[in-house]
């Protein structure tokens, strides 16, 4: 198993995905003996997961089963620890193609926070690609080198403990794109075009707030950063169902017709009382504003044509 | 100077037979760069012998004769400095008399070949009411003037973002309207990456198989699924991918998906068609050698020449038969396996049986997604994907894409908003079999407790 590979049988070390239901669900870390509890009984890692196939239904001590997944970025997304508030699939989604991502790409980041990008760019820059991470709080730096380790996707990352503002990504002239994630991305856009490779690169930075937008476009301009675009992405979930709709009784009709009919009459109503429609709903509270996503080319370094 | 050698510039250059994608503005075109062709981009033409050597990236401006000239970026006259300005508009009169300069003037400038950034200048200069417009509208009067007579074109290498971009711009008909914010989400919740088997269906112009190739990059293998006689390759060809991109690229035809499931697929159909071929080549030389004996050697001349010319064609057309019906059964054999990593359907046909047909095909705990552009088919396919069961995690979405302008002190949305992107229907595939018994004893304990625990069962079953 591995974020960046399939495979077909669960092994000890892997990351699994336990399924219970709709908007239940749990990473599980797979050692030989370990034991793990869930709503529906007692999961044992060595009968029960290792050697078995990945999307198999389990049956816990209680007789009640659950589903084990293999791990992408978007399950490990919705079940991380959160150390940070973090980037969801929807945003994550926009970046990737907006930055141009793919097999072979060098990307930096700041700041790593829970890993939640930084595993969707390993997955799509794997397996010649490179990213290279920065985070200034030296235990969630410690913390996201330690899951990068477990994943198995170590030696396409490099993580860096220090201030982006003050000191940069760590490399220069090498990345094809760079994303931030800060509170002051402005003060990081110097550093930005450092890392870019002197034929030019994409840059986003995530800011919920318009004025951090505000000043980042301008620090872009300043930098002769060019296709400064500012968006905003909304998902909405609709939520499938059969809904059955009353009819209305306006009496019997036989007020207007021959009492011979009023037998058949009864009968219709009883066929007609409602109808069933399949439809789709939005679900009571939706996700609203994440935040604005500002992307922006740089182009080619002038002295070097 | 270092840094400059770290980049091989050789990909970077533009090169005869590259896909390239021009963009002047905010609209896009996609073309081959061939010898003496022209172009015609934004109601004009041009050549694209000049851009050939020059780097990607670069800005051209289209000069008489339609070639393209180099054009170095910020010039020092580019910005036009304007320190007068007016407070309000009370005074401002619409009265059509403002531009001193006639419809005639203008034309006889264009005429004589000046550059477009001299006839918003001379615009600008002769406008009477410039100077008395608020600094914001004096700056809003030079870009839509800019717009309209500057021509300058820069030339990009295709990727995913500017393809999609084009196509929703340009010809959204032909990809089912799918904005490329959906796009993107289709690669993610579809965890197109590296070294895994995708299976794709789509009609939108090939777009969609080629920003999953592009996502692959030359790993792994993508089983195009195609209707009719042969898929649709034009918008994975303007991504101009390398040659061993197209050796993980498989095809195979959706009238025979029937076959390979019932494990019927006839691979020996083809050479039945190619012996009697063969047949057909036979009868019409052994006439031709009958007619030998009466003609001339002038005739008999002629005659040999036609024979071997159809002996040829008759030779080409066995191969590329043969070709064919290897790459059907090389399809086939990744088909069988029934372990996909992905299923990305976005079609116009109707998804429900698509998806039906072809989920048969995918590994357990593998995401699929399918695109449509109305609601109604997805929730058809999604009760229906409830009542077979194998799935989990469904779900249905579409998204609202906003953009914004960011300017010193006038930031706002974007007015105009796209009315659509169409809609995505995402999930998991699982282990459609039932769950495995570890507990021997699990018979031994009481009616009661084992009533209990399958109502919990069959709750848990209910909210998947």
């Amino acid at each position: 198993m591995s974020f960046v590979e399939y495979s077909e049988l669960i092994q000890e070390g892997d990351v699994v995905i336990i399924f219970m239901g709709h908007d239940s669900m749990m990473p599980i870390k797979v050692q030989s003996g370990a034991q793990t509890q869930t709503r529906y009984g007692v999961i044992r890692h060595s009968s029960d997961l290792i050697g078995q196939r990945f999307g198999s239904k389990v049956t816990c001590s209680k007789g009640g089963w659950v589903y084990v997944l293999h791990p992408t970025p978007e399950l490990w997304t919705i079940n991380l620890p959160h150390r940070t508030q973090i980037l969801y699939t929807t945003d994550i989604a926009n970046i990737t193609l907006m930055l141009e991502l793919k097999p072979g790409s060098v990307v930096c980041e700041s700041g790593t926070g829970s890993g939640s990008l930084s595993h969707s760019i390993l997955r799509t820059i794997a397996p010649t690609g490179h990213l290279h991470t920065v985070e200034f709080h030296s235990q969630r730096a410690e913390k996201a080198m330690q899951e990068f380790k477990e994943h198995k996707v170590s030696h396409l990352v490099t993580v860096r403990n220090q201030d982006v503002c003050k000191d940069g990504f760590g490399i220069t002239g090498v990345a094809d794109a760079v994303f931030l994630d800060i509170p002051s991305p402005w003060e990081a856009i110097s550093h930005a075009k450092k890392a870019l490779k002197y034929k030019g690169g994409r840059l986003c930075s995530f800011s919920p707030c318009i004025e951090q937008v505000q000043r980042t476009c301008e620090a872009l301009l300043d930098h002769g950063f060019e296709e400064i675009c500012t968006l905003e992405v909304l998902l909405r979930v609709h939520d499938v169902r059969t809904v059955t709709l009353p009819l209305p009784d306006f009496g019997p009709e036989e007020y207007y017709a021959d009492s011979t009919q009023t037998t058949s009459d009864i009968s219709q109503e009883d066929v007609n009382t409602s109808v069933i429609c399949r439809t789709a709903t939005p679900p009571r509270e939706m996700a609203g504003h994440t935040g604005y996503l500002t992307f922006s080319s740089k182009p080619r370094d002038q002295r070097c044509e | 100077m270092a840094e400059c050698v770290n980049d091989s510039d050789e990909d970077s250059r533009i090169a005869y037979g590259d896909y390239v994608v021009l963009k002047r503005g905010e609209v896009f075109k996609s073309v081959q760069v061939e010898n003496k062709k022209k172009v015609i981009f934004e109601k004009q033409w041009f050549f694209m012998d000049n851009a050939v050597g020059q780097l990607y990236g670069t800005m051209f401006e289209i000069v008489a004769g339609g070639s393209l000239k180099h054009k170095p970026v910020k010039r020092a006259g580019d910005s036009l400095d304007s320190k007068e300005a007016g407070q309000d508009n009370r005074h401002i009169v619409d009265d059509g008399r403002s531009q001193k300069l006639t419809r005639d003037d203008i034309e006889t400038l264009k005429e004589q070949g000046l550059k477009g950034q001299e006839i918003v200048q001379q615009l600008i200069d002769n406008s009477t009411t410039f100077k008395d417009k608020t600094e914001f509208a004096q700056e809003k009067y030079i870009k839509k003037k800019k717009k309209k007579y500057e021509s300058d074109i820069t030339v990009l290498k295709p990727s995913t973002r500017l393809l999609a971009m084009m196509y929703h711009g340009r010809e959204p008909g032909k990809i089912c309207h799918l904005r490329y914010d959906t796009l993107a989400q289709m690669l993610t919740l579809g965890n197109i990456h590296a070294g895994s088997k995708i299976i794709v269906f789509e009609t939108c112009a090939g777009l969609v198989l080629g920003s999953v190739m592009e996502r692959m990059g030359g790993f792994g293998s993508v089983i195009q699924m195609f209707p009719g006689g042969g898929p649709t390759r034009a918008g994975m060809e303007s991504f101009g991918f390398p040659s061993h991109f197209h050796q993980t690229l498989h095809e195979f035809p959706l009238c025979k998906v029937n076959a390979v499931l019932a494990g019927k697929l006839d691979l020996s159909e083809k050479d039945t068609e190619n012996s009697r071929s063969e047949e057909t080549a036979a009868e019409k030389n052994s006439e031709a050698q009958s007619m030998e004996i009466s003609l001339d050697p002038q005739e008999q001349m002629r005659i040999a020449e036609r024979d071997r010319l159809r002996e040829l064609r008759a030779q080409e057309k066995k191969v590329k038969m043969e070709e064919k019906r290897k790459k059907l059964a090389s399809a086939a054999a990744l088909l069988q396996d029934r372990n996909a990593d992905g299923l990305v359907i976005a079609s116009r046909f109707h998804p429900c049986p698509v998806l039906m047909g072809l989920l048969k095909f995918v590994a357990p705990s593998r995401p699929f997604v399918v695109y449509c552009q109305y609601r109604e088919p997805l929730i058809e396919c999604y009760n229906k994907l409830r009542e077979q069961g194998g799935v989990i995690n469904l779900r249905l979405t579409d998204s609202w894409l906003r953009h914004y302008q960011v300017l010193p002190n006038r930031t706002h949305p974007v007015l105009l908003m796209s009315g659509g992107g169409g809609y995505l229907l995402s999930g998991t595939t699982v282990d459609a079999g039932t769950a495995k018994t570890k507990n021997p004893h699990k018979s031994e304990e009481p009616d009661a407790k084992r009533l209990k625990l399958e109502e919990k069962a069959s709750s848990c079953d209910s909210s998947v």
